[in-house]
């Protein structure tokens, strides 16, 4: 990014869920993990949801790991779905730390272990948290050994971290056919393709593998429409990312599927060990047939707001 | 040979021998004991032997060893001799063992909770995070009255010193208490005379403070609470405990499909509609539990059941994620905990274990694999232990290297030479021995069993003590020092709350497998009775078999009984072969055995429903077929055996059980299927002309079980207008079809009115009115036919009832579409 990047900047995010199911659904349970995390350097203005059918029920609470789930419950024969999450976020530029200027991996690694009465403070008992096996996240002596590259003796952490993300952005293609939400890490290391969430599942198999704490984010990316080519709504959708705890600066975002540091294009939902603790959206229904859901993400700066949805179809959320 | 019993038992000199304290010599505890032992002669020794794999058998006591949906129940093994344990010993034990719960529980809410214990620097991170059973949906989430662990059981040892050590700890769906009052309720039975003359302590009073506190500590807004206990379902490895257990404990045994959540309140779908839950048991593993918020996979669990839990309107025994203390990497860990949690000294020490996440408990390992057993710390590994000194050559060069590669995944353990005590192999051998020890939360703390489930390795020599591996169990006699009185569970005194509770929280499920085991248990006793009567027409020599099986073959191929004919052809087996097929052949559907299986199936789901009578009849049943069967008259046995099986449950059915809500079930069942089988079988011969119809009634009132009467009465060949009087109309012939009629009226009138459903009237009251109202004078008259096919039509009419009621009683009484309306009403 060049200087011209003003120091905050404010979007709005759209992200319309539809399901249509081939029999009628007589119960349904979502969980939604949809509204943007309060952060140092986020800060969400204003967040509604418009859900049809109306659920029988709406709920909030936080989960184990701070993020904000709404869950809805619907008691009536209903054949489709459809949520609107909306949100004008506010993003400040990050203190990004200096590459070289973080420990050494090794010691970080060293930190983080048990010694006999050896305690720790919460910052470092979070990131203990994040060191191990999940659903989609293996700790295996293959990642670590595919990391081990980039992770030279006394390297400083963020500039091994930095390299991984690099070589995994250069190594790995980007292909949605290649992979789906089950497609285990494992395998997409083999094939070396997938999407998002499969290059930070693998990027987090790395860095576990080799002892460092690393979660996996869900967010938002503003995209950049082609050249000449207008912004189209819809035409987004749901991102991940990787975030490596550094003693000193605290966790440390990384994006492999771009090869960039996350900052002012970046919005964060919430995080987790891996996609399984974030899903945007995740539900059990009785009956139905369910087909995949079409999802439609719209990220617009605040600037280009009126623009993109003129005045006849403007979201019911407006400008804080 | 008696005094030669004790004196020819091995006495081991490097272990504890828990029977005897020096060759020949009982210890003070098992000296009465050992003297009544040493005073039977070998032939009663044997004969009691028998009567304990008898009473196994009778009771279907089972632990599946696979999870095999064929079912490889395999027979709980008791040895009939008890581990007797005296009352002072016992005394020590027992408060070491709730002072562990206590400091277990006390470690569950920490790690939950303030998670000092891993700020302090008192726990590896990595054992607790690492673990698989750390659920993070339930960081945060405070149970009700506190209580994470309700539900405890410890593994213990005995060292060659004589002390009790912990060795494993079980804190997620604890095993083996039911077992333990099967074993209790066997043996006990086997030795009477010592059972009383020792003291030994009861263990009703165990599950008596499980009932309770449950009860106390649930959240119940000032209603009656209910407590259910949530099983897997059938095919679990100790499903046989969980419908053991539900039946002795009076809670309903329930499956995740019988639960629903709304309004984070938990509902028992009951044949009355939705009743609310305030406590559950569980043997379901937390992974299962919630398919939205934990494994999405899971169909087994409760969609919603952790925000219940989140806002605490159930207690769940245990808590979810209490399964993160199942490692064994934690013993080490527990004395400092124990100081600094409870402020007290650990009273039971664990066997020595060390972490090898900790680099100088590596090395120890490393350089002390000989004397150690290696154990994974994560239980989610599935690693079986492993034996230092087994180690030779490259496996051991590999082991190391696996624990050198990932240090904090591995556990050295001391190897502890089990005590031994003896078993019954038609003398005494010495085998070694460990007990399970279980404790309940009560609201004035933990309680123990006083009793155990006593485990023994499955053959001499060996050391590792595994039920999946086969191991034996003991029942275990803990002596009081004055006589006990008993009590039993089933017999203490009710208050008003029973009565409120009882007999209306039947599931939905229940009734519905009832109607099945209803179905299934009628239409095993038609089609063996049909198959009957065709191998009886059947011999090679006799020219007659064609005219006699006529129209026999074709009806037992329309009620399914035989395969139907493929394209017109005729079926290429010889007719014994495919007679006997349709007989053991349970891959066949409609077959006796594929009909039997299902019987078993559906009674399978409602065990703890049935009295231990049904069961015997059950297992019997389920035997039977497991013997080959070549030739007729083997196969001609068989169904004697599968009819008089089939009459025993009819017997029960009819006689025997109570008639809750899920009888009369059972009873729509049996008469549906009554009514839908005669109606098929009656209209074949109807079909025909008079000289063919005539030849067929012989087998008609035999498949009908009428023929008896029918001979008493006339005494004379099969005519039609007699036959069809006693078949069809004649309401006192319980294999009649107006009798089936009737019956359905009354019981449909019955459960509509107690479960508040209109009664059906359009289904059956017509048909009843038509059968009162046919003109029997007509079979007399000249156009007998058209008499003949007003029947046939009558008894299409019978069948289309019998199968739209059956789906009549689907439509209400088993699927839940209930509204939050209805929902509000009955809660």
């Amino acid at each position: 990014m060049n200087q011209a990047v003003p120091a905050i900047v404010r979007y709005h995010i759209r992200h319309d869920t539809r399901y249509r199911y081939d029999q009628p659904v007589g119960e349904s349970r979502q969980l939604l993990r949809l509204t943007p995390r309060e952060l140092p350097w986020q800060h969400t203005c204003a967040h509604r949801l418009d859900i049809a059918p109306e659920p029988a029920r709406r709920q909030a609470f936080v989960d184990g790991l701070g993020n904000l789930v709404e869950t809805l419950h619907f008691e009536r024969d209903h054949d489709a779905l459809f949520i609107r999450a909306e949100s004008w976020v506010e993003l400040r530029q990050r203190d990004l730390p200096a590459l070289a200027d973080s420990p050494p991996w090794e010691t970080v690694r060293e930190m983080l272990e048990y010694r006999a009465g050896r305690g720790f403070d919460e910052a470092r008992l979070e990131a203990c948290g994040y060191l191990f096996e999940s659903r989609h996240v293996r700790v295996k002596r293959e990642f670590a050994d595919y990391a081990a590259a980039d992770f030279a003796a006394g390297a400083p952490l963020l500039v091994g971290v930095n390299r991984l993300m690099r070589r995994i952005f250069d190594e790995f293609t980007f292909d949605p056919e290649a992979t789906d939400v089950s497609t285990p890490v494992t395998e997409v290391f083999e094939h070396r393709r997938g999407v998002c969430q499969d290059f930070a599942h693998f990027m987090l198999s790395c860095l576990r593998s080799l002892g460092l704490p690393a979660r996996y984010v869900s967010g938002y990316l503003l995209t950049r429409p082609p050249p000449g080519k207008a912004r189209l709504i819809g035409a987004d959708a749901t991102h991940a990312w990787v975030a490596v705890y550094c003693p000193g600066h605290g966790w440390v975002d990384f994006d492999p599927t771009n090869a960039l540091m996350p900052d002012l294009e970046h919005i964060t939902i919430g995080w987790g060990h891996d996609f399984a603790d974030v899903s945007p959206l995740r539900g059990v229904i009785l009956g139905g047939g369910e087909h995949e859901p079409e999802i439609a993400v719209t990220v617009v700066p605040e600037d280009e707001f009126h623009t993109l949805y003129g005045s006849a179809e403007l979201p019911g959320l407006q400008p804080a | 040979m008696p005094p030669g019993l004790i004196a020819s038992y091995p006495h081991a000199a490097d272990r504890y021998d828990e029977m005897l304290a020096a060759p020949g010599q009982p210890r003070p505890h098992w000296q009465p004991f050992a003297e009544r032992l040493a005073r039977f002669p070998e032939s009663i020794l044997g004969h009691r032997a028998d009567f304990v794999r008898g009473a196994i058998e009778a009771d279907g006591v089972t632990y599946n060893v696979y999870t095999d949906p064929k079912g490889t129940k395999r027979p709980w093994e008791l040895d009939m001799l008890p581990l007797i344990v005296g009352s002072e010993e016992w005394e020590e034990l027992g408060s070491a063992v709730a002072q562990r719960a206590r400091l277990l529980n006390a470690i569950l809410a920490d790690l939950y909770g303030a998670r000092s214990l891993l700020t302090e620097g008192l726990l590896p991170p990595a054992l607790v995070f690492g673990q698989h059973g750390y659920k993070w949906p339930c960081q945060g989430v405070l149970p009700p009255a506190g209580i994470w662990l309700h539900s405890y059981a410890v593994d213990l040892a005995r060292a060659p010193d004589g002390k009790w050590w912990a060795i494993a700890d079980r804190t997620q769906g604890p095993s083996g208490a039911g077992y333990a009052l099967q074993n209790r309720i066997i043996v006990s039975r086997t030795f009477p005379d010592a059972f009383r003359e020792l003291h030994v302590q009861p263990l009703a009073s165990f599950f008596r403070a499980i009932q309770d506190s449950l009860a106390r500590l649930a959240p119940h807004d000032g209603e009656a609470p209910l407590a259910v206990l949530l099983t897997p379902g059938p095919y679990n490895e100790t499903y046989f405990e969980h419908a053991f257990l539900a039946r002795y404990l009076g809670f309903p045994l329930v499956e995740g499909q019988d639960l629903t959540v709304r309004d984070d309140t938990v509902y028992l779908k009951t044949l009355r509609g939705l009743r609310r839950v305030h406590a559950i048991l569980r043997r379901l593993d937390d992974d299962f539990c919630d398919p939205l918020e934990l494994r999405a996979d899971s169909a087994l669990g409760i969609p919603g059941l952790m925000g219940a839990i989140r806002a605490g309107r159930v207690l769940m025994a245990n808590q979810l994620g209490s399964g993160v203390l199942e490692s064994a990497a934690l013993l080490g860990f527990l004395p400092a905990i124990c100081e600094r949690l409870l402020g007290e000294t650990l009273l039971m020490p664990s066997v020595a274990t060390w972490w090898c996440g900790e680099e100088p408990a590596l090395e120890y390992v490393l350089e002390h694999l000989d004397d150690l057993v290696i154990k994974p710390a994560f239980s989610s590994m599935r690693m079986e232990a492993v034996f230092g000194h087994e180690l030779k050559g490259d496996s051991r060069r590999r082991m190391i290297e696996r624990i050198v590669a990932q240090p904090h995944a591995y556990v050295g353990q001391e190897w502890v030479r089990l005590s031994q005590a003896p078993v019954w192999n038609r003398k005494l051998m010495p085998r070694s021995v460990g007990m399970r020890v279980f404790a309940a939360a009560t609201p004035d703390g933990y309680t123990v069993m006083p009793g155990a489930l006593g485990r023994v390795a499955p053959r001499a020599g060996m050391e590792v003590i595994s039920m999946q591996r086969g191991g034996l169990s003991k029942d275990t006699w803990v002596r009081a020092e004055a006589p006990v009185v008993r009590t039993s569970l089933l017999k203490r005194r009710l208050g008003v709350i029973d009565l409120v509770c009882g007999g209306a929280d039947i599931p939905s499920r229940v009734g519905e497998n009832l109607f099945w085991m209803g179905r299934y248990a009628e239409r095993c006793e038609a089609s063996a009775r049909l198959l009957r009567a065709a191998l009886v027409r059947v011999s090679s020599s006799d020219p007659e078999t064609e005219l006699r099986l006529s129209g026999l073959l074709d009806a037992a191929r329309r009620s399914g009984v035989l395969p139907p004919d493929e394209d017109g052809k005729e079926d290429p087996r010889p007719l014994e072969e495919a007679l006997t097929a349709a007989l053991v052949d349970a891959d066949q559907p409609g077959s006796v055995a594929a009909n039997l299986r299902a019987l078993a199936y559906a009674a399978g789901h409602v065990k703890e429903r049935l009295s231990s009578d049904n069961w015997h009849a059950l297992n019997h049943l389920e035997q039977l077929l497991s013997r080959p069967v070549a030739t007729v008259d083997q196969a001609l046995s068989a169904l004697d055996q599968v009819m008089l099986s089939c009459i025993s449950l009819a017997g029960f059915a009819f006689d025997d059980m109570t008639r809750d809500e899920g009888w009369r079930f059972l009873i729509l069942g049996r008469r549906i299927e009554r009514l839908y089988g005669l109606s098929t079988l009656i209209m074949r011969p109807l079909a025909e002309g008079v000289r063919e119809r005539e030849r067929m009634f012989e087998w008609l009132l035999e498949a009908a079980n009428s023929i008896v009467t029918y001979r008493a009465r006339y005494r004379r060949v099969p005519e039609l207008l007699p036959l069809a009087h006693l078949l069809v109309f004649d309401g006192s012939n319980p294999h009649s079809v107006a009798f089936q009629v009737e019956a359905l009226q009354n019981e449909l009138a019955r459960t509509a009115r107690d479960l508040g459903h209109p009664y059906p009237s359009l289904m059956i009251d017509p048909l009843a009115r038509r059968l009162a109202d046919f003109d029997l004078t007509r079979f007399e008259a000249e156009d007998c036919e058209l008499a003949v096919r007003t029947l046939r039509t009558l008894l299409a009419e019978a069948e289309d009832a019998a199968g739209n009621l059956s789906e009549e009683v689907h439509r209400r009484f088993f699927i839940h579409t209930v509204r939050p309306m209805h929902l509000r009403r009955v809660a």
